[in-house]
């Protein structure tokens, strides 16, 4: 999903500093529909500052230039900052929520393949299992494709988030 | 000093120097009508609300300053929008304020509610809505700043009933900081080492053209464009939104370029080697078929958008600024490089001679190419025919208008053949004389947009030059015009037909005319005209053009409308198929025959 065969991957991760004020989320989603840029997952929190919100969009850099999307969504007057992440560049977690269908008998098999993930079992009812990883969104991937085998009735992803790489050298 | 909401509004807009508004009142802006009696600010009251949006922008073209608008909440803010996204396609810098129900029945479906910040999102720079009247100056200030920087463009200022009557305590931001617009830095110097390499292609360049366009008017950049001009001694193509960026009448002008472009200015970018883009964003009217446009050419593209930068077109060299900032720096390098102001170069094909010793001075001859040029120019001007006893042609009644007018008339159109034929028979010699509708292509702009330029240049004769279907859109304003004595004057190209979507059946559609005939007598425009307090004129021939538009010229207490009945089978040439390629273009049928081959 996060690469299109062995070429450049498709996405991209633009962390976007907005004004914290009424619609601007609608501002960012109406330019990505108007446009037609295509988003992969869009995650949005406070920051430390309380006038200000981080979006971190996944862009999807096989509907439109990242340079073009870039310039279109700095032109929104309530975007502060925009940083480039590479996907080589980053690193990205992502956190997913699934229950799982599990009688009694195959539970403990469930439990191992959380335990193989370092995820965590976070509810437990007679024949269903709520399980949680945060991890690299590919292992969250693989992750996802194993539990299916099991059943999944209900699945919830954040969409990623992204910081810079820490280079060796010491920072400023 | 408190203030209510309502009179913090109208003090903030006279602060903020606005000396005329269009608008009408309704439920939700009442309060805010309340002060504008003993306001400094004239308003000028409408028919419609698109009148009002459509004023301000003819305001705006003629002065570049932002136009102003007020409409109540719902439909009064919904008639608005095509004005707003029409500004918002042309750069045009306007201030819309709306009327909004109380903060408190927000959302509740309230009589007159319409969510206009969400509705006009994607088509303003940028919209606020305000929800405590302390707000209401510092909004102000930063909606006329957002509209008037950078790229201008369209605002929406829309501005609950309650918070209009809350009190607030008078102040005025005293600086830029002061506006909370921490994400708003246009960009207007362009960066020194591109504007270098800019300066080394164009001493290289063997075929260049200056592609100009609505930018440099925006800028206020017309001068310094004439001095590149005649530096380098570049022809100079003017798209639909810079015709009068550079005079018509200059040996170096071509024109204008585009799908109804004429042949040398669209065949000249089509052979260049390169294009210097200056304020002009490679619009699909201009380029034809992208991936055939102007194939050899490399591109400099100064914009003050950096969106607009390799948005179509990949440059070799992109700058973003103001384009006289940008173009002044490019003078500056290019004297430099030697090749300065020259007075014996100046309206020369030649341009400035390099300096001795300098790389300007062994910059490649252009003779061939100006030779090309005018060989392109003699074989195919702007044609039509005329025979005699035949029907009123529209380009005759654009030429005659044009030889009888000053060349400082402020010429407004709308959209359709009529445009066409105004921007391609009027010779434009100078900068905001010409007021149009481009990008979002709005019928019904022509009458409204010319009685906002009037008043913006109330001394200058004001012709709308419009089509029978455009004019039925939005002629009640014409009632305006009279009750607020602006004097505009119109001349309908009446053929009775929406003429364009005819010329399109009949050439792609293999004439089979579909919901395009209007009928030339009804309405009766002279009485329509009489009606609504103006002269009305009818000219049916073409002995009848002259002595009715001198009439019409003559008449300066009241609005004129003159009906000239022409050809309705007359089609725009030249025109580039939509989606073709420019090389495609389709010349008059009588040019076709000899057409030059390349």
């Amino acid at each position: 999903m996060s690469s299109a065969g062995d070429g450049e991957p498709r996405h991209h991760i633009l962390s976007v500093l907005v004004e914290n004020k009424a619609g601007v989320l609608a501002r960012v989603a109406g330019l990505f529909s108007r446009r037609g840029f295509n988003i992969f997952s869009l995650a949005v929190a406070p920051t430390d500052d309380e006038r200000f919100s981080r979006l971190t969009i996944v862009v999807d850099v096989e509907s439109a230039p990242l340079e073009q999307v870039v310039q279109q969504l700095d032109k929104l007057v309530n975007v502060v900052a925009i940083s480039q992440l590479a996907p080589e560049a980053a690193v990205e977690r992502e956190l997913l929520l699934a229950t799982v269908a599990v009688d009694a008998p195959r539970r403990g098999e469930v439990i191992e393949l959380v335990g193989v993930f370092r995820g965590e079992v976070v509810n437990v009812g007679l024949d269903r299992l709520t399980v949680m990883l945060a991890d690299d969104p590919d292992t969250v991937d693989d992750f996802e494709r194993l539990l299916g085998a099991y059943g999944i009735v209900e699945l919830q992803r954040t969409g990623r988030v992204a910081l810079p790489k820490l280079g060796r050298s010491k920072a400023d | 000093m408190k203030l209510t909401g309502a009179q913090a509004l109208i003090k903030s807009l006279e602060t903020q120097g606005v000396d005329v508004m269009f608008g009408l009142p309704g439920g939700a802006i009442l309060p805010v009508y309340d002060p504008i009696l003993g306001s400094s600010i004239r308003h000028i009251l409408v028919r419609h609300e698109q009148g009002a949006g459509h004023m301000a922008e003819g305001y705006a073209m003629v002065t570049g300053r932002a136009g102003v608008a007020m409409v109540t909440s719902g439909p009064g803010a919904t008639n608005v929008v095509t004005p707003l996204s029409n500004a918002y396609m042309d750069s045009t810098p306007l201030v819309v304020i709306s009327g909004q129900v109380a903060t408190s029945a927000i959302g509740s479906d309230a009589f007159q509610e319409c969510d206009i910040t969400g509705v006009t999102m994607g088509i303003t720079k940028h919209n606020w809505l305000v929800t405590r009247a302390e707000d209401i100056p510092r909004t102000v200030a930063a909606a006329f700043h957002v509209a008037t920087t950078g790229r201008p463009g369209p605002v929406l200022i829309d501005l609950p009933k309650d918070v209009s009557n809350a009190e607030m305590e008078w102040y005025w931001p005293a600086t830029e900081a002061d506006l909370d617009l921490p994400g708003y830095h246009p960009r207007l110097d362009g960066d020194p080492a591109a504007i270098a390499r800019a300066a080394q292609l164009i001493l290289a360049a063997e075929r260049p053209v200056l592609y100009v366009g609505g930018g440099v008017l925006k800028a206020g950049a017309t001068d310094a464009l004439l001095e590149l001009a005649e530096r380098t001694g570049f022809p100079v193509v003017t798209t639909l939104m810079a015709r009068g960026a550079f005079p018509d009448s200059h040996p170096l002008c071509l024109g204008m370029p585009g799908m109804h472009g004429n042949y040398t200015a669209v065949t000249a970018m089509q052979r260049a080697d390169l294009l210097v883009a200056l304020g002009a964003r490679f619009d699909d009217r201009v380029t034809g078929k992208v991936s055939a446009f102007a194939p050899a050419a490399k591109v400099i593209h100064v914009d003050v958008d950096p969106a607009e930068i390799g948005k179509v077109r990949a440059p070799e060299v992109g700058i973003v600024g103001d384009c006289r900032r940008v173009i002044e720096a490019l003078l500056e390098a290019l004297e430099a490089a030697g090749l300065g102001h020259d007075d014996a170069a100046v309206r020369t094909e030649r341009g400035a001679r390099g300096r001795p010793g300098t790389q300007a001075a062994s910059r490649p001859a252009r003779d061939g190419w100006w030779a090309q040029l005018r060989a392109w120019q003699a074989a195919y001007p702007l044609h039509y025919e005329e025979e005699a006893g035949g029907p009123l042609k529209p380009q005759r009644v654009v030429e005659t208008l044009r030889a009888l007018s000053s060349p400082d008339t402020v010429v407004v159109a709308g959209v359709g053949q009529h445009q066409m034929w105004a921007s391609q028979y009027w010779r434009f010699e100078q900068p905001r004389t010409w007021v149009n509708s481009g990008g979002a292509g709005t019928m019904g702009f022509a009458v409204p947009a010319a009685i906002g330029a009037k008043v913006g240049r109330p001394d200058r004769t004001v012709w709308a030059i419009d089509g029978d279907g455009c004019f039925q859109m939005t002629a009640q304003e014409l009632a305006t015009a009279s009750a607020e004595r602006i004097p505009v004057k119109v001349a309908i190209l009446n053929n009775a037909y929406l003429g364009m979507v005819r010329q399109w059946q009949e050439m792609f559609y293999a004439e089979r005319y579909s919901e395009v005939y209007l009928s030339p007598d009804l309405p009766d425009y002279v009485k329509w005209a009489e009606a609504m307090g103006c002269v009305g004129i009818r000219a049916e021939t073409p002995e009848e053009v002259a002595p009715a538009i001198e009439k019409a010229n003559a008449i300066d207490d009241r609005p004129v409308v003159v009906d000239f009945r022409t050809d309705a089978f007359e089609k725009v040439f030249p025109m580039v198929p939509a989606g073709g390629s420019n090389d495609d273009i389709v010349v008059h049928p009588s040019q076709a025959q000899g057409r030059v081959v390349q």
